[in-house]
């Protein structure tokens, strides 16, 4: 079975059907690409499944269960990470902060007892803080941990992003283009980062505009156009498709 | 001026001023998770003082207050329930003047409960006569506890901001709402827990300064007027300029007593007011960049 399955989607703004009937499947620990476009419907795709916008029609299955509807951060709590384009990181905190905030859904103290700092929650607190350091090793930003967030490099703050979003342990992320803004060689880190994730056993689906990226580190791609799925197959298959190089060529 | 009348001035700004930092905060506090001023800050001041002179006579002084700043709280919880937590996208200014409302109505709710009658906690150290000699100055210890109460509030709330889960999501909402719902973060439970925090704290600082001023049903009013000064003062959203703010109005207007009459003192507090609304509208400490990006 699929871990996050998409089924008939559909949404409509006013007279613009920007997703019109998708579906696909996402297999637990492969690299998925949804690329197309720029109108393709896919920020909007993932704003449906993420729960950010109400969809029209279809559905989404996460394990077998439905989400559309639940909240945005009801979807979150189920094990969905997601980033958007634009980085969006806390203020005012430090890379860390950052990460730890991500964290508090595995806290299982209370309202009251972290009001008082109770012994039991200091604990924890250490707890979160240490997981929170190792992401930031694993994400080879260790050294910015207590620098803030918003004055760090953008390379960095997408390191932090993702950082922030593994610390909810989820068991799928969807990236939405983790490469925008970025250069040549930030991109090829961004990359390198995404396999990584994926070998700790995490599923991964990316929107991205940088094909040199899809295709160095996807194991299916999705093509969206106008809305519609046009082809779903491995890299290599979606470089020959005839019409996947209509729409990004246009026709001879 | 002599040494023992500067002590003894700087004394009383410090005490008005420490109160006038927490009804800031207050008022910071929900600021930052919901964008709105929230106008009957002032209320729970007043709440907590009268309800605590209420529930004297049933129980020891210690839980009397501690039992008024729970109620408050619970009274701070229903407010947001009720008139704020279900409205769809809210326009700030509509948001203002539901809390101007509630203010009102809380205020008339008091009038009918408590009547007219100024009322007033017993000192919790001696009485109205006891003082003790600071360089020469004769000061109350009532004074001593709302200034070191406020102070230990002040730095509670920073360790609760900076060390606990709780409080860095609130910190989180306040700077980034959409990647604060990424992180599983239910931003409509911290508004509720924002007015939660803002009515206690609220709630302790008037039990805390009831024997020295006096409690009455109408005295948040006034208070939120100078709460909202300092906080604008500090620059909205600000809690740590917030205290510097409250203690500087404090002194002024404690020392503008040996200047202009005493009827003029909130004339003071509101010419101040409109100064830096005029000319430094984003505070004496906030940055014109950060207050570019707020709401209102």
């Amino acid at each position: 079975m699929d871990l996050l399955q998409v089924d008939k989607l559909h949404k409509r703004f006013g007279g613009l059907q920007a997703v019109s009937d998708v579906s696909f499947g996402v297999r637990s620990g492969q690299i998925k690409a949804v690329i197309g476009p720029n109108g393709a419907g896919k920020t909007t795709l993932f704003n449906l499944i993420s729960g950010a916008l109400p969809s029209s029609s279809g559905r989404v299955l996460f394990k077998g269960q439905e989400i559309q509807g639940k909240k945005p951060h009801q979807v979150a709590q189920l094990g969905i990470a997601r980033t958007y384009q634009n980085i969006k990181m806390f203020s005012g905190m430090t890379a860390l902060e950052n990460v730890m905030v991500g964290r508090h859904l595995q806290s299982r103290s209370g309202f009251v007892s972290s009001m008082f700092n109770l012994p039991g929650t200091r604990g924890e607190e250490r707890l979160i803080r240490e997981k929170s350091m190792e992401l930031l090793g694993l994400l080879e930003i260790a050294d910015v941990a207590h620098v803030s967030a918003t004055s760090l490099a953008f390379g960095q703050q997408r390191a932090v992003e993702f950082a922030r979003a593994l610390a909810m342990e989820p068991e799928i992320l969807l990236l939405d283009e983790p490469a925008a803004g970025l250069n040549m060689y930030e991109t090829a880190e961004v990359g390198r980062l995404i396999s990584r994730i994926r070998d700790l056993g995490i599923t991964v689906l990316l929107v991205e505009h940088d094909m040199s990226l899809v295709m160095d580190i996807s194991d299916e791609i999705v093509v969206l156009s106008f809305g519609q799925k046009i082809a779903e197959n491995l890299p290599a298959a979606i470089q020959q498709d005839p019409e996947v190089i209509k729409i990004y060529l246009g026709e001879e | 001026m002599t040494t023992e009348l500067f002590i003894q001035y700087c004394f009383a700004g410090l005490t008005y001023g420490s109160i006038y930092a927490i009804v800031a905060i207050g008022f910071n506090i929900i600021y930052n998770t919901t964008g709105i001023i929230n106008f009957a800050q002032g209320e729970f001041v007043m709440l907590g003082g009268m309800i605590s002179i209420s529930l004297l006579p049933f129980m020891p002084m210690p839980l009397a207050i501690a039992s008024a700043v729970v109620l408050t709280m619970v009274i701070g919880a229903l407010i947001e329930i009720v008139f704020i937590r279900w409205l769809k996208d809210p326009s700030v200014l509509r948001m203002i003047i539901i809390t101007i409302g509630i203010s009102i109505l809380t205020r008339e709710a008091a009038s009918h409960v408590w009547g007219e009658n100024i009322r007033a906690l017993p000192y919790f150290i001696g009485n109205e006569i006891t003082a003790i000699s600071i360089l020469g100055a004769r000061i109350s210890p009532q004074v001593l506890v709302v200034i070191g109460v406020c102070g230990l509030m002040v730095a509670t709330l920073g360790v609760f901001f900076k060390t606990t889960s709780v409080g860095r999501q609130m910190r989180a909402c306040s700077a980034n709402r959409t990647a604060a719902v990424l992180c599983g973060i239910n931003t409509r439970n911290m508004v509720t827990f924002s007015f939660i925090l803002s009515a206690g704290i609220g709630a302790l600082a008037g039990c805390i300064m009831s024997p020295i001023t006096y409690s009455q049903y109408d005295i948040g009013t006034g208070l939120a007027i100078k709460g909202f000064t300092v906080a604008i003062i500090g620059g909205l959203g600000n809690a740590g300029s917030a205290v510097i703010a409250g203690l500087l109005l404090g002194l002024i207007e404690a020392f503008s007593v040996s200047v202009v009459p005493l009827a003029f003192q909130d004339a003071i507090a509101i010419a101040i007011l409109l100064i830096i609304l005029f000319v430094r509208p984003h505070g004496l400490f906030g940055s014109s960049e950060a207050a570019g990006l707020k709401e209102f």
